[in-house]
């Protein structure tokens, strides 16, 4: 990739060539939401982009009404009053909502891609250069498909099912960081909010389940209530030992101390963005206990071989059985958006976030000889370093879709309360000891000096 | 709770339909529903000549149609005493055991999926694909053969299709033990999921009537290729496979998956030994291959099919037409012992699809 033209990019573009870091660190400090200088709020972040998009934007005096147009937008970026809390958070939500479904599309697509290669097949190839608008013909399909509700749902319930799903999934990407600064919303109980969260989607599972008024989606019903309320609790573990060593709930902090005190100047540039300064690696116990975290995500996001809830061979399609059209659709979305989630949340909690681990991309726009184009480009390459790792977890999800079979119920309940739930306890325990005799340094208990 | 599975269902392999009693995910009991796919192939039989019968046969057990095709041909070549060329004998071995390699396969991708795993089956329907383009090139057709005929085969086999089977044999014979093994039946996963499961003890499989693999399955060694030798299988070399109870217990549904994978490497010693010895000749006896009028009387053959032992019973009243063709399908009584087994032991709901799997049933067979 040419740095040179995306930092040419938010160069050019701009008319006083401003950074929109600085623009969102404006935007938050004027509403009083955080600290100058500090991190702000995503939805002021959004609103800061859209400002700087108005202020340096510049539509051709060749077009009709091209003065008045530019005059408009001239005004509304210098009246910070026309971006007001809600206005923020209503943009996030765009934000979010969109990149859900811009990932589940590519997801979708790359599932079957990566199962085609596996299995000697080519996967979908018609559509698009190797088959990549699939996905958006697929989707186009189901929006056009007949709304079916059997005769015998429970209509409201049957109705709703979806979007509460949906929603439940959705909610859960409100504390989750997307890169360095990029936030919905920073909770100071994120980590709680994540696993609490997550209750609504088993909800709207039983709601789709008996709704159907199918036997098969009553039994998958009952699988998928057992196999959430089982792996909550092992994820919920994971998360208290991660909130123990980093003494915070909020996921940006947990981010933050895995990549040391590289944002603070006073510190002299101490670098401790090491992969060995990852949570994964803070003591000998965090490794078990992301393989942990990660069987039990399998299960949470009801993926093989968890997928007990729509085993195919057993229970047909499980809840989503009596489903069709966009309200399936809606399913699948939601499915997707899990696997992201709780990959994002490994990567957050045990992955070091958005720390790379190399020190020139860490460092990047930071620093007291940072410009404009560096700050941005840092931020950038946050951004891509955070999805890329959780993209590679992803995809080791589907790897192993692809390539275990199903296990059964009792296996199921059996791995998770005499294996992982022990496993588990032992390694929280096991870092209590550790924090407690180490004093919180981790297992090498240095950074290393780069400056 | 009474829960009905089937008959339109992903895993039971067809058009059968099993109503189980349920206490959450136990079953407490199953009740096997046949006959969906019935087409009275014997009281058709009764209608055609014997050579129109042939295609009749083809459509009982579809994977693994030349077993069925020499079956009944060897009925009819029994009553009417019709001599058999020695190079169409080998042809049948050649064919019949590519056909058992391709209907394990199915048998083996299938079963995974049951299981969960889905990458075996696309493995399993490579390779298959590579049978069904060798029997394409050989008689122009992929499913339903006819191919073997009363009087000897359809067409001869040509040295390019021998090349092409011998080129199968090398390309096929290290995948087994490379990929299938590797991939499904060695995984921790799918071993918990098929041993201790649908144990079949012997005397059980024997009293039900339990053939093939599913009875090798339970430690039976009994294999009629060996003990009732047809064809010219008494001059070749090959091993029974039997369950051992390697993973669990003797008759358990991974004992019964097993023998079906080390039936293939035993198919394909088989199609080797054949290949080298085939003797030039003609391949069909010329009159038989236009009528068949055997004297009155009545006869009963068998061969082993890849489900287990494939019977036509053949009643001749002396004309051109048969008075009477019973068939017994090894499906069919391979199934019957189904609801038995729910009964015998705590099978889960998971557990019932894993042993209709391993049963290996053809529902175009059990119906007829």
């Amino acid at each position: 990739m040419n740095l040179f033209v995306f930092t040419n990019f938010f160069a050019q573009t701009g008319k006083d060539l401003k950074n929109l870091g600085d623009y969102a660190e404006a935007a938050s400090t004027k509403w009083g939401l955080a600290e100058p200088g500090v991190y702000y709020e995503g939805g002021l972040f959004f609103a800061g982009l859209i400002k700087w998009l108005l202020s340096t934007t510049e539509v051709s005096s060749a077009l009709p009404f091209a003065g008045t147009v530019n005059g408009l937008m001239t005004s509304l970026a210098a009246d910070g009053s026309i971006f007001p809390e809600l206005g923020g958070l209503l943009i996030t939500i765009g934000v979010v909502f969109g990149f859900v479904n811009v990932f589940a599309i590519g997801a979708v697509w790359s599932e079957r891609k990566v199962s085609a290669h596996m299995q000697c097949r080519l996967g979908p190839m018609e559509v698009g250069p190797h088959g990549l608008l699939q996905t958006v013909a697929d989707g186009l399909k189901l929006l056009t498909k007949e709304d079916i509700i059997p005769r015998l749902a429970d209509k409201p319930l049957f109705a709703i099912a979806p979007a509460v799903v949906f929603a439940g999934v959705l909610m859960r990407f409100v504390p989750l960081p997307f890169g360095d600064k990029l936030i919905a919303s920073d909770l100071d109980l994120g980590l709680f909010f994540i696993a609490a969260v997550g209750a609504v989607e088993v909800l709207g599972v039983i709601m789709a389940g008996w709704a159907s008024n199918n036997k098969w989606s009553l039994f998958a019903t009952i699988r998928t209530a057992t196999q959430m309320v089982s792996y909550e609790i092992p994820i919920g573990i994971a998360f208290v030992t991660v909130i123990l060593c980093s003494g915070s709930f909020s996921l940006m902090e947990i981010v933050n101390q895995q990549g040391g005190s590289l944002l603070s100047a006073d510190d002299g540039y101490t670098y401790q963005g090491w992969v060995w300064h990852w949570n994964l690696f803070r003591n000998p116990f965090m490794p078990i206990l992301g393989i942990v975290y990660f069987i039990a995500s399998l299960a949470e996001c009801k993926r093989a071989p968890f997928d007990l809830p729509e085993a195919e061979s057993e229970l047909v399609s499980g809840f989503h059985t009596e489903y069709s059209g966009m309200r399936f659709a809606l399913f699948f979305l939601a499915e997707y958006a899990a696997m992201y989630l709780v990959a994002a949340v490994a990567v957050v909690i045990f992955l070091g976030g958005w720390w790379s681990g190399i020190y020139p991309l860490d460092a990047l726009g930071t620093g007291p000889d940072a410009t404009i184009y560096t700050k941005t480009l840092g931020l950038l390459v946050k951004v891509g370093v955070f999805l890329s790792k959780a993209f590679a977890l992803v995809f080791v999800q589907m790897w192993i879709r692809w390539t275990l079979p199903r296990i059964r119920l009792d296996q199921m309940m059996y791995v998770c309360w005499k294996v992982l739930l022990p496993i588990s306890l032992l390694c929280f325990v096991g870092s209590c000891l550790w924090e407690l005799v180490s004093g919180g340094a981790s297992v090498f208990g240095f950074g290393i000096v780069v400056e | 709770m009474l829960l009905n599975m089937g008959p339109q269902h992903p895993s039971t392999h067809g058009v059968f339909r099993v109503v189980v009693r349920t206490d959450g995910e136990l079953v407490l009991e199953s009740e096997s529903h046949i006959g969906y796919l019935h087409r009275c192939f014997e009281k058709c039989a009764e209608g055609n000549n014997y050579l129109q019968v042939v295609p009749y046969t083809d459509r009982m057990d579809y994977l693994c149609a030349m077993m069925n095709n020499w079956g009944y041909a060897a009925a009819v070549e029994d009553l009417a005493g019709i001599e058999v060329p020695e190079r169409a004998e080998y042809i049948r071995v050649i064919v019949a055991e590519l056909n058992r390699v391709a209907s394990h396969l199915l048998a083996f991708g299938t079963y995974g999926l049951d299981i969960g795993a889905i990458t075996p089956f696309l493995y399993a329907f490579r390779d298959r694909e590579r049978i069904l383009k060798i029997f394409e090139k050989l008689c122009g057709q992929r499913l339903n053969y006819s191919y073997v005929r009363v009087g000897g085969v359809t067409f001869d086999m040509t040295d390019e299709i021998l090349a092409d089977i011998e080129a199968f044999c090398d390309y096929f014979d290290p995948k087994i033990l490379d990929e299938y093994d590797n991939l499904l039946s060695y995984n921790g996963i799918f071993i918990s999921r098929t041993s201790n499961v649908g144990v079949i003890p012997a005397e059980l499989a024997v009293s039900y009537g339990v053939t093939g693999p599913s009875l090798r399955g339970s430690g039976v060694q009994r294999d009629l290729r060996r003990d009732a030798p047809y064809g010219i299988y008494d001059r070749l070399e090959f091993d029974v496979p039997v369950g051992s109870g390697e993973m669990g217990q003797l008759g358990d549904c991974w004992d019964r998956y097993m023998v079906r994978m080390r039936e293939m490497r035993q198919s394909i010693r088989l199609v080797r030994q054949a290949v080298k010895d085939i003797p030039e000749g003609p391949f069909c006896d010329k009159k038989a291959y236009r009528a068949v009028k055997p004297k009155a009387g009545e006869v009963y053959k068998r061969v082993e099919g890849a489900r287990g032992e494939v019977g036509f019973y053949v009643v001749s009243d002396g004309t051109n037409i048969p008075y009477r063709v019973k068939a017994r399908a090894p499906s069919f009584c391979n199934i019957s012992i189904l609801d038995k087994l729910t009964s015998l032991s705590n099978v889960m709901l998971a557990d019932l699809v894993a042993i209709i799997g391993s049963l290996d049933i053809v529902l175009g067979e059990v119906d007829r």
